[in-house]
């Protein structure tokens, strides 16, 4: 039996109010808000953080890791390493990148499905659009990973029955193609229909046409998230997962180029899995950014830089070297990456060069006793107390001759005990 | 093993300084020029009676030829030391082991900093390459954690505390207004101070040394040969030095409300010169005042101050020029200004017009005439991991 393992989630922490781009841009804008990736994350960040959740708790180890993105960081370099690397994953499973179309997700999903043993399978996007246009107010910023495997090591939760796909070649998003009969289910039979694609009434139109009851169909959170593009498949999915009961049937179809279908039956074991950090508890935190810096984040409107000089971008070889703290945060003593710490003390610093700035900064006690100081992030400046509990993120600390500076930061935990393993006990 | 030091050993005959500014118009060869033709003429000798040279710069050169192409040194060694902010006391310490050591009759130690042209605003170290997981925070920013630190070990309220950090700036702009070589010649009141914004944690600019050009040089010679170049040479009575290794940054018992480097500097260089109480023994203290919650921290680790205690002694004035020990006469990094390599040297020029009587009337410290010691302290790095400087000079 082959399916599903473990999945997780990371939804940013902050939230652009639509309203408010219509009075800056000149039009568009909307009702609702979108997810924002911080100027510190990006599609490898963020994946790190989704398949961080996927795999915690789970015992089955990674031999296989997919990324799936078109806002990849590089293009020629490889980027699932990086993400490879924060998961401390052994140096004998591949990583691989599937990147450039929305589509590039099922793709990875398809390999894993095919594959042996466990397989990861990371989507993650940042959407950006032209200021006041549909995509800036319809994206949304996610990530999601699916681990798959054959039940030898952890229980599968829902295995998979079927896949289909039929490809066409259409000089735009929106084609709708007749493909779920393929799939070869009946529409009664379908406890929770997922429709993926860009083309929000596109796939309204396929939900309808599907023959599932309204009631069975998954919301696509178009009015908090937005649609997270190669991420979106995977979120939804995660969404249904979280929402379903043992033995239920679950069909993810994705339109993009043609169209895709995984039909999924849920298992026994889905009753006493618990996610880390749902993806309901995901929406319902987070905090607003203001149209003005969500603009600078994604470098649309360049703001003036503290007078600091700007940091050189990482020796190559040095990063080589120190990979074990770098990118999985690993001490002598131990791993700090999966610790949580206390804010002993901490510091607004205004003058320090930052993407942007203030940075602020503390010295973070861990609970096993080691110290770090460190740089906090999603986290306003005037929110930072003294004993405010803390989790490890992995971000983008700046990029310099087009090299991204990665390392972890700390953030506040935010949901205490509201989505299962995630919260503090 | 044993720190020996070299008490009484070494004198130093001969001092110059700059004015400390923003010198646009002039460069660290400019600067160097001008310190030394003072410190060469207070001695009596020539460029080419000194047969050492030790320089320290932080980042306005590298190589002694940094001090030998613009003197026109003839066949000198020039050697450049570089150690943070203790670049200049640095320079020092290695001038004077190489008279006592008998190697050289004369050497000369030089600090310059070219802080201004870089055009940022602050101090900038050179970027070494790394793997780029360095802490990027402005030092105003590491030290601005000692001051809640320190705030809630001892109980000192929020408005309180301050005040007190107000109070040590306010004094340190009234001794730097006195100063004509300072670089900021304004008194600020504690009420001013307190109202200005904040740019880091809790500090303001004001918090802060001031950013300056500048250059500073000694002349130092054999003990015995002292009176051949001046009737009033100033005896090495101790050198100190420690190089933290950073563990403070990664020990979760450091509560950043001490220098633990500064410490252990303080207790070798009072061991050197046979000081047992140096609140009373001392005439003045010049200190690295590089934010005003360091000036706090260090009147404890340098004993002036019981543990908890310092904040309250500022407050009473103690450490005015006028109270019973005179910590920063000549205004202090904050007022006097902080090119990095040449701060140490700036300090020893304060003692070294202060015991001779040479500093003028209006800004004479109270202990003049009773007391002959002075202590010079000077750090470079963040809390947790910093080197500490701590000399000790007199008059024979």
């Amino acid at each position: 039996m082959r399916g599903v393992v473990g999945w997780g989630v990371h939804l940013p922490h902050r939230r652009l109010d639509r309203t408010q781009i219509a009075s800056v841009a000149g039009g568009g804008g909307g009702k609702g808000t979108r997810t924002v990736a911080s100027y510190d994350e990006d599609s490898t960040t963020m994946a790190v953080a989704a398949a961080r959740a996927a795999v915690r708790g789970v015992d089955e180890p990674v031999r296989g890791l997919w990324l799936a993105t078109t806002s990849p960081t590089y293009v020629d370099k490889s980027n699932a390493t990086a993400v490879h690397a924060a998961l401390r994953l052994d140096r004998s499973t591949p990583a691989f990148d599937a990147v450039g179309s929305v589509r590039s997700t099922v793709g990875a999903l398809f390999a894993a499905i095919a594959g042996r043993c466990g397989v990861l399978v990371t989507a993650s996007d940042v959407r950006v659009g032209r200021p006041g246009g549909p995509d800036e107010a319809a994206g949304g910023d996610a990530a999601a990973a699916v681990f798959l495997g054959d039940g030898d090591g952890a229980p599968v939760l829902a295995e998979v029955v079927g896949v289909a796909s039929a490809t066409e070649e259409f000089l735009d998003r929106w084609r709708v193609p007749g493909a779920l009969g393929q799939a070869g289910i009946e529409a009664d039979t379908v406890d929770a229909l997922v429709v993926a694609g860009l083309h929000e009434r596109a796939c309204a139109s396929v939900a309808k046409k599907s023959g599932v009851a309204p009631d069975r169909i998954l919301d696509r959170m178009a009015g908090s998230v937005g649609n997270p593009g190669a991420a979106q498949p995977l979120l939804l999915l995660a969404a249904a997962l979280e929402k379903a009961q043992p033995g239920q049937t679950i069909v993810l179809l994705v339109l993009a180029d043609g169209a895709d279908a995984v039909v999924l039956r849920t298992t026994e074991a889905l009753a006493t899995y618990r996610p880390q950090r749902t993806v309901e508890a995901q929406v319902a935190s987070g905090a607003p950014v203001a149209y003005g810096r969500y603009l600078a984040w994604r470098g649309l409107l360049p703001v003036e830089p503290p007078r600091r000089p700007e940091p050189a971008r990482p020796s190559a070889s040095a990063a080589g070297r120190t990979a074990d703290w770098k990118f999985g945060l690993t001490t002598a003593e131990g791993v700090l990456a999966d610790q949580r710490g206390t804010v002993t003390t901490f510091t607004i610093d205004k003058l320090a060069y930052s993407p942007s700035p203030p940075v602020v900064f503390a010295v973070v006690d861990f609970d096993d006793g080691e110290r770090l100081p460190v740089e906090l992030t999603d986290v306003d400046a005037d929110e930072v107390q003294i004993g405010m509990r803390v989790e490890m993120t992995f971000r983008r600390l700046f990029t310099a001759d087009g090299i991204a500076n990665y390392f972890w930061k700390a953030r506040p935990l935010r949901d205490n005990g509201a989505s299962g393993a995630g919260g503090e006990v | 093993m044993a720190s020996h030091g070299i008490r009484d050993r070494v004198a130093i005959v001969g001092m110059g300084c700059t004015r400390f500014a923003e010198h646009f118009d002039k460069s660290a060869d400019d600067l160097m020029r001008e310190a030394t033709a003072e410190a060469f003429t207070g001695a009596g000798v020539t460029k080419d009676d000194v047969d050492a040279y030790w320089l320290g710069t932080a980042q306005s050169g590298m190589s002694g030829i940094t001090l030998a192409r613009p003197l026109q040194l003839e066949g000198k060694p020039v050697t450049r030391v570089e150690n943070y902010c203790a670049t200049g006391s640095e320079a020092l310490r290695q001038a004077a082991y190489a008279v006592a050591s008998g190697a050289y009759d004369v050497a000369m130690a030089v600090g310059v900093e070219k802080v201004k042209d870089s055009g940022y605003q602050g101090l900038n170290a050179f970027p070494i390459p790394n793997d780029g997981t360095q802490r990027s925070l402005t030092a105003a920013a590491m030290f601005s954690m000692v001051a809640p630190a320190y705030a809630k070990r001892y109980g000192v309220g929020e408005d309180e505390m301050r005040t007190v950090l107000a109070r040590i700036a306010s004094k340190n702009h009234a001794n730097g207004a006195r100063n004509p070589k300072a670089q900021f010649r304004r008194e600020m009141s504690v009420e001013q101070i307190c109202g200005m914004p904040a740019v880091a944690g809790g500090l303001s600019v004001f918090d802060c040394a001031g950013v300056a050009d500048g250059s500073a040089a000694a002349v130092v010679v054999r003990a015995e040969d002292a009176h051949r170049y001046t009737d009033k040479p100033l005896l090495i009575k101790a050198l100190s030095f420690v190089a933290g290794n950073g563990s403070g940054l990664e020990d979760p018992g450091y509560d950043y409300t001490h220098f633990p480097e500064v410490a252990t500097s303080a207790a070798d260089a009072y061991a050197q010169a046979g000081v047992t109480d140096p609140r009373a023994e001392l005439a003045m203290a010049e200190v690295h005042d590089c934010f005003t919650p360091t000036e706090l921290v260090l009147m404890e680790d340098l004993g002036f101050s019981a543990r908890g205690t310092a904040w309250k002694e500022i407050l009473a004035g103690i450490f005015d020029r006028d109270g019973e020990l005179p910590v920063n006469p000549d205004g202090g990094l904050k007022s006097f200004g902080h090119p990095v390599g040449a701060s140490g040297l700036r300090m020893l020029y304060e003692a070294w017009l202060q015991l001779r009587g040479e500093a003028p009337e209006d800004r004479r410290i109270s202990t003049f005439g009773q007391r002959s010691l002075a202590l010079t302290h000077n750090l470079g790095g963040y809390p947790g991991e910093m080197v500490s400087f701590v000399g000790i000079v007199g008059t024979p």
